[in-house]
């Protein structure tokens, strides 16, 4: 019989394969996605966020466990549970060895990311690299992969894992990891999740998916619906502002938009709602998913002048970009008269200070409603540029309450053998927010635990079996 | 049809008064615009540093990036926007696809940069060329391909100044042709004054083939890992196997000019022992020149199908192999020079040689030549304060 079986393809599955077949289990890897496609979320990531006591190679200074620790208090609002949080943050101080050996590389934080050099680990050309490295170093210690294979149910006995349904496939093993993500892929459920709104639209239904299209969730419903304690809202997403022209899903991170702060966001009806300038942009990209998304239509428009190019990020897709503002309001498609009166207020309303971007600067608009605090400059030197933004949904909060050996739970007992790793256990350390390079943090720590107690498991079993 | 597109972009940049781009630019382009966005791939090589200092791709900047990307792969292999991601972003194949056409662009003279278009076919008709006129001349000259052994003496086939008149000019026309291309490529880059440091460290970039390290600046306590070949694997054989082929040639090349000071000024006449250094450097790059360009014919033919452009194969191969056989019947001379075959071996080895000179501005050989451009432009560049100030916040 099969020691280890890892659902899930992304990298806290390959961290459990990887740990479960180096304690000597016989491993099985099911990916729902094809090949091309498989790694799930972790192929749009970039980063590890590491506690470190010491400058590293491609980290500065230090970031100590306790400072780890309450940023991450703070992200989350307290929705975290300590003991949890504090042993992915120990995983995070040395587990890089370890992903070096399995032929993970690391680079100094990229162009436009100083802040994170102190705190976050880049991959060297990001999470798809890193995801083709583990799965080169599990084929090459004989883990068995499959793509094309998602699991449509468990076998359950009180709360031991018997067998998977693959298909028409039943797959016994002797003990299991549930990877396999959370459910923002499955439009059906988002859509129920979140309801409809008072002008009667569905606004989910608008939503852009940022990663893979495989999370459906059909596990996570599954173990539910088979009395596995759960954590997390299950109505609640990550979701940024991003272009309303990005693909439906696996847009990843180079859709996001970045020059909201440097200029004024409208919606629909040509009308402000936020202010742009609250607090640093990396620190507010975060709110602006869920902003949009109660918007009409779920559309906004981050509109800024020629005084911003340079400034941010380049985006992917070029802005409509007008000599007069009149013009650029007739290629979003915006009430012309409409938004040149709101841009005429703000511009009358700005009190210009000392413009300073690296910092929460004076600039701000006085006798606005409502007001922009920072940053805030006239839009006045053409030409204007025009992006159209909608909800880009990163992942879900939904997932299986764990435990320090990421054991999944049913009415409070932890299962023998059935174990959880990656976005469908992650919020149970990250119960709501989100902080660069956290989410690859836990599906290390808790990838690398779960396939180490999965082989304790499963080889236990093994010899009890050889015993009698 | 493709003429009538480029007559019809001429038309419109003398209408519009600015230089448009070619279906191949404009594809950099639009990749670039999505890599700008991304940038996870900063730390493979210089291409991606050098795109983060621009916001906007004009040709010139095309020019030089493709110039600059050494077709290492590992981009490819990294990207989440990757075929059959719908940006269908392949970096390394839409930078081969403009150097391709830089080369025949920049050709000098103008009309025989169209040889790039065509490249297997020129090099085998060089080739075919090259062989007939050596055969036939050592027919001429000796009435026979076979003779008594003539004790390794080659001079006693073809006359030493012969030769000089025969090579002398092919090479100075190569060299003038190369150097007025890649003068205009430079001019058009405008890349700015090289400092010594700049023009030390290009040299060494391209020396030590940096770029197909893997990594642009290598970890503490990590190695060079190398770049993907035939799948997302690094190796460094692809590095290992071009320094064997560059420095082999090299080493043949100094075999060569050491002979003719040999020749010149002291005047001691070829052949020269087994254990002169004409023959001792000839030996070893003639080894080098043998296991590098058959170990990159290797690899070449296992590459991911993805990897570069295949309408650029036949150049990339025919060249290596031109290579491998100047090397071949080169060693071949030196093995059987005292017997009766060497006048057969010797025209043999000039036809290929002959060939290999006379295509040297019109094929593979000026990837060198424009990436030692790009590469010293780079190192300009980089020591230049970015004219962007991107949210560091």
């Amino acid at each position: 019989m099969l020691d280890v079986l890892v659902i899930g393809g992304g990298n806290a599955a390959l961290c459990a394969a990887l740990m479960a077949r180096e304690a000597g289990a016989s491993v099985l890897v099911l990916e729902s996605a094809p090949r091309e496609w498989r790694g799930g979320n972790s192929q749009h990531t970039r980063n590890l966020r590491c506690m470190h006591d010491a400058p590293q190679d491609v980290l500065t200074e230090s970031y100590p466990e306790e400072e780890y620790w309450q940023d991450l208090l703070k992200v989350t609002g307290g929705e975290t549970d300590e003991r949890l949080a504090r042993l992915a943050i120990r995983e995070s101080s040395h587990c890089r060895d370890w992903m070096r050996q399995h032929g993970v590389r690391f680079q100094p934080s990229l162009s436009g990311t100083l802040h994170l050099s102190r705190t976050n680990a880049f991959f060297m050309g990001g999470g798809k690299a890193l995801i083709n490295a583990y799965y080169r170093s599990a084929e090459r210690l004989g883990v068995k992969i499959r793509y094309e294979s998602p699991v449509d149910r468990l076998e359950l006995q009180g709360g031991r894992f018997v067998a998977a349904h693959c298909a028409s496939q039943r797959i016994e093993a002797r003990a299991c990891v549930v990877a396999s993500g959370g459910f923002e892929s499955n439009r059906a459920w988002l859509r129920e999740a979140w309801g409809q709104n008072e002008a009667g639209e569905w606004p989910a239904d608008n939503f852009a998916i940022r990663g893979t299209r495989f999370n459906m969730g059909v596990l996570l419903r599954d173990l539910i619906a088979q009395g596995a304690d759960t954590i997390g809202d299950p109505t609640q997403s990550h979701s940024v502002a991003i272009d309303a022209r990005a693909p439906l899903y696996d847009g990843g991170i180079c859709t996001r938009v970045d020059c909201v702060s440097l200029g004024v966001v409208v919606n629909k009806h040509a009308q402000r709602f936020y202010d742009e300038g609250e607090d640093f942009w990396p620190k507010r990209y975060a709110i602006w998913g869920r902003l949009v998304a109660h918007q009409p239509g779920q559309l906004a428009y981050s509109v800024i002048d020629a005084k911003a190019i340079g400034r941010f990020m380049p985006p992917v897709f070029p802005g409509e970009k007008a000599d007069s503002l009149e013009q650029l309001a007739r290629q979003l498609g915006l009430d012309e008269q409409a938004f040149v009166r709101t841009v005429q207020d703000y511009n009358a309303a700005c009190r210009i200070g000392t413009f300073d971007h690296a910092v929460l600067d004076d600039c701000h608009t006085e006798g606005l409603t409502p007001a922009k605090t920072h940053w805030a400059r006239p839009l006045d030197t053409a030409p204007f540029y025009g992006y159209a933004l909608k909800p880009g949904i990163t992942f879900t909060y939904l997932g299986m309450k764990v435990n320090d050996q990421a054991a999944v739970h049913f009415g409070g007992q932890a299962s023998p053998n059935l174990f959880a790793a990656g976005e469908i256990m992650a919020g149970n350390v990250l119960g709501k927010g989100y902080t660069a390079g956290v989410g690859m943090t836990i599906g290390t720590a808790f990838g690398r635990l779960a396939g180490t107690q999965a082989a304790r498991a499963a080889l236990n079993i093994g010899a009890h079996h050889a015993a009698a | 049809m493709q003429q009538l597109e480029a007559l019809t972009r001429e038309a419109r940049e003398l209408a519009t008064g600015e230089l448009l781009l070619t279906p191949y630019e404009a594809e950099v382009g639009r990749q670039l615009q999505i890599c700008n966005a991304c940038r996870y791939c900063e730390g493979f090589c210089a291409v991606f540093p050098a795109m983060t200092r621009r916001l906007e791709f004009g040709k010139a900047d095309i020019h030089y990036l493709a110039n600059l990307c050494h077709n290492c792969g590992a981009c490819l292999h990294a990207c989440q926007y990757a075929p059959p991601h719908e940006f269908a972003v392949n970096v390394p194949q839409a930078m081969a696809q403009v150097r391709g056409q830089t080369y025949a662009d920049y050709a000098w003279p103008p009309a025989l940069g169209a040889l790039y278009k065509r490249n297997g076919l020129t090099l085998a008709l060089a080739l075919a060329a090259g062989l007939a006129l050596f055969l036939v001349l050592a027919v001429m000259i000796k009435g026979t391909l076979f003779h008594e052994p003539l004790a390794g003496n080659f001079y006693a086939i073809f006359p030493h100044n012969l030769l000089v008149l025969m090579f002398t000019p092919i090479f100075l026309f190569a060299a003038l042709a190369l150097g007025l291309g890649v003068r205009r490529f430079w001019r058009d880059m405008s890349p700015g004054t090289a400092s010594a440091a700049a023009v030390l460290e290009a040299t060494s970039d391209a020396l030590r083939l940096k770029y197909l390290d893997g990594a642009n600046q290598i970890q503490p306590g990590e190695l060079a890992e190398g770049c993907p070949n035939k799948d997302d694997a690094p190796t460094l054989w692809r590095q290992r196997f071009h320094h064997a082929t560059f420095y082999g040639f090299m080493l043949c090349f100094a075999a060569t000019s050491v002979a003719t000071l040999y020749h010149y000024v002291f005047k001691w006449q070829a052949p020269y022992g087994i254990t002169s250094v004409p023959v001792l450097l000839g030996t070893v790059g003639g080894i080098g020149l043998l296991l590098g360009p058959a170990g990159l014919f290797w690899l070449n033919v296992r590459r991911h199908p993805l990897h570069g452009d295949a309408a650029q194969k036949p150049m990339d191969r025919g060249f290596i192999g031109l290579l491998f056989f100047i090397s071949l019947t080169g060693l071949a001379l030196l093995v059987w020079r005292d017997t009766s075959a060497m006048a057969l071996l010797l025209a043999l080895h000039l036809g290929v040689v002959m060939a290999l000179f006379a295509t040297l501005p019109y094929g593979k050989f000026a990837h060198g030549v424009y990436r030692v451009a790009a590469l010293l432009k780079w190192a300009i560049e980089k020591r230049l304060p970015s004219r962007l100030q991107l949210g560091n916040d």
